[in-house]
C-alpha cells in the first residue's frame, strides 16, 4: 500500500483546499488593498528610527 | 523492498474545514457583519469599497475568533447543553486545544490587519470587542451572575461601532445609539430563550435569570427591558443617520415588539408549559427580525441620502 493512498489523505482533502482557497482569497485580498491604497497617494513609509527626506513636510523652495 | 503502512490508532475523526467553519459561530458572524456594515455606511465618510470590503472581512474574521475562543473556553458546558452539545468541540470533531490556536491567531490577525487597512482607532476597538466577550463575558459574568447578558451584551453591540471607527477614526453620538440600540435588545432576546431551554441552563449550572431568579422575575424584566428599549430604538430617527422612513418603522417595530413583551409578561410557567412556550418562541423569532430591521432602515435612510432624497429640514437633536 502506498502511503499517499490511504485513506486519511482523502479526509485532510477537504480541509487542505479550503486553507487554499482561503490562503488565496487573503493574497487578492492584500494585493486589491494595496492598489487602492497606492492610488489614493497614501504613503507606504513609515518612521523607522531614522528621518527620511520623504516623509519630511514639503517644503516651498526659496525665491 | 520496505512497505510503509499507516495505522490511525486515535480513532477521532480528522477535523473537516466544515468544523472550523463552525467554530467560527457563522450565524453570530452575519448579524455581526451586517450591523458592522450600516455602522460603516451611514458613517458620514465616504470609505473605498474595496477597503470597506477588507475592513468588513477583518471585523467579520475577529467575531469569528471570539467565537472560537468563546467554544475553547465553554466547552465542559457546551457538552451538557441540547442546544450546544453538537459543536465542533463536544461532538469531538475539533481538539479544545485547535480551537484555541485558531482563535488566537484569527484575533491577532484580524486586529492587525485592520489596523493596516482601516486605522488603528478601529483596530483597538476590535481588539477590545474580542477581549470583552472572551474575557468579560465568556470567562467572568456568564457563569458568576445573572446579569451576565446585560452587560455581556456589550459585546455584540460594539460592531457598528467599529463599523463606524472604519469609515471616520473616532465616536459619534449615533454611533453610541447604535450600540445602544443592540445593547438594551441583548437581555430580553436571550431571556426570552432562556425561558424555554431553561432545563439547558440548570444544567450547566449557568445562572441565566430563569435559573436564578425565577421565571416571574424574567416576564418582569423583559417587559421592562422593551419599555425601556423602545425610546433607544427610536432616538436614532432624529440622530444623524436617521429620518421620517426609521421612525416609522422604529415606531411600529417596538409597538409589536412591546406587544410581545407585555404577551410574555401576562403568562406564567403554568400556561407556558401548556402550549411548549409558544409565545415565548415566537417573541425569540421576532426579536431577530426587530433588529435586522431596524438596521435595514437605517441603510434605507443612508441611501435615500446618497440619492439626495433626505427629508429637509428633519430635527437632527443628536
Amino acid at each position: 500500500m502506498r502511503p499517499d493512498s490511504h485513506e486519511i489523505y482523502g479526509r485532510r482533502r477537504s480541509r487542505n483546499v479550503g486553507l487554499g482557497i482561503v490562503l488565496g482569497a487573503l493574497v487578492l485580498l492584500i494585493f486589491a488593498v494595496t492598489i487602492v491604497k497606492l492610488s489614493q497617494g497614501q504613503s507606504m513609509e513609515g518612521f523607522d528610527h531614522q528621518i527620511r527626506p520623504t516623509l519630511l513636510p514639503a517644503t516651498e523652495p526659496a525665491e | 523492498m520496505t512497505e510503509v503502512v499507516w495505522t490511525d490508532k486515535t480513532g477521532a475523526p480528522e477535523a473537516q474545514f466544515g468544523d472550523f467553519v463552525d467554530l467560527l459561530k457563522p450565524r453570530v458572524m452575519r448579524l455581526v457583519l451586517f450591523t458592522a456594515l450600516v455602522g460603516l455606511v451611514c458613517a458620514p465618510v465616504p470609505v473605498h469599497p474595496v477597503i470597506a470590503f477588507a475592513a468588513l472581512v477583518c471585523i467579520g474574521v475577529g467575531a469569528g475568533a471570539a467565537g472560537a475562543l468563546n467554544m475553547w473556553w465553554d466547552r465542559d458546558i457546551d457538552a451538557v447543553m441540547a442546544r450546544t452539545k453538537g459543536r465542533p468541540i463536544p461532538s469531538g470533531r475539533v481538539e479544545h486545544d485547535a480551537a484555541l490556536a485558531l482563535g488566537v491567531t484569527l484575533s491577532g490577525f484580524s486586529v492587525v490587519m485592520l489596523g493596516l487597512v482601516a486605522n488603528v482607532f478601529a483596530a483597538a476597538f476590535l481588539a477590545f470587542t474580542i477581549f470583552f466577550y472572551v474575557v468579560i463575558y465568556s470567562m467572568w459574568l456568564k457563569r458568576a451572575t445573572p446579569q451576565n447578558i446585560v452587560i455581556g451584551g456589550a459585546a455584540g453591540a460594539f460592531p457598528p461601532m467599529v463599523g463606524w471607527a472604519v469609515a471616520t477614526g473616532g465616536i459619534a453620538p449615533a454611533s453610541v445609539l447604535m450600540f445602544l440600540l443592540i445593547f438594551l435588545w441583548t437581555p430580553p432576546h436571550f431571556w426570552a430563550l432562556a425561558l424555554f431551554r431553561n432545563d439547558d441552563y440548570t444544567r450547566a449550572g449557568v445562572p441565566m435569570l430563569p435559573v436564578a431568579a425565577g421565571e416571574r422575575s424574567t416576564r418582569n424584566h423583559i417587559l421592562a427591558y422593551a419599555l425601556i428599549l423602545a425610546p433607544a430604538a427610536i432616538a436614532p430617527a432624529f440622530s444623524s443617520v436617521g429620518g421620517p422612513v426609521y421612525l416609522a418603522g422604529a415606531f411600529v417595530l417596538n409597538a409589536l415588539f412591546i406587544r410581545g413583551a407585555w404577551a410574555i409578561w401576562r403568562r406564567d410557567e403554568a400556561t407556558a408549559a401548556a402550549d411548549r412556550c409558544r409565545v415565548e418562541k415566537r417573541f425569540f423569532g421576532f426579536s431577530i427580525v426587530y433588529l435586522f430591521l431596524h438596521f435595514s432602515l437605517l441603510l434605507v435612510e443612508a441611501g435615500l441620502r446618497a440619492a439626495g432624497l433626505a427629508a429637509a429640514g428633519w430635527p437632527v437633536l443628536f
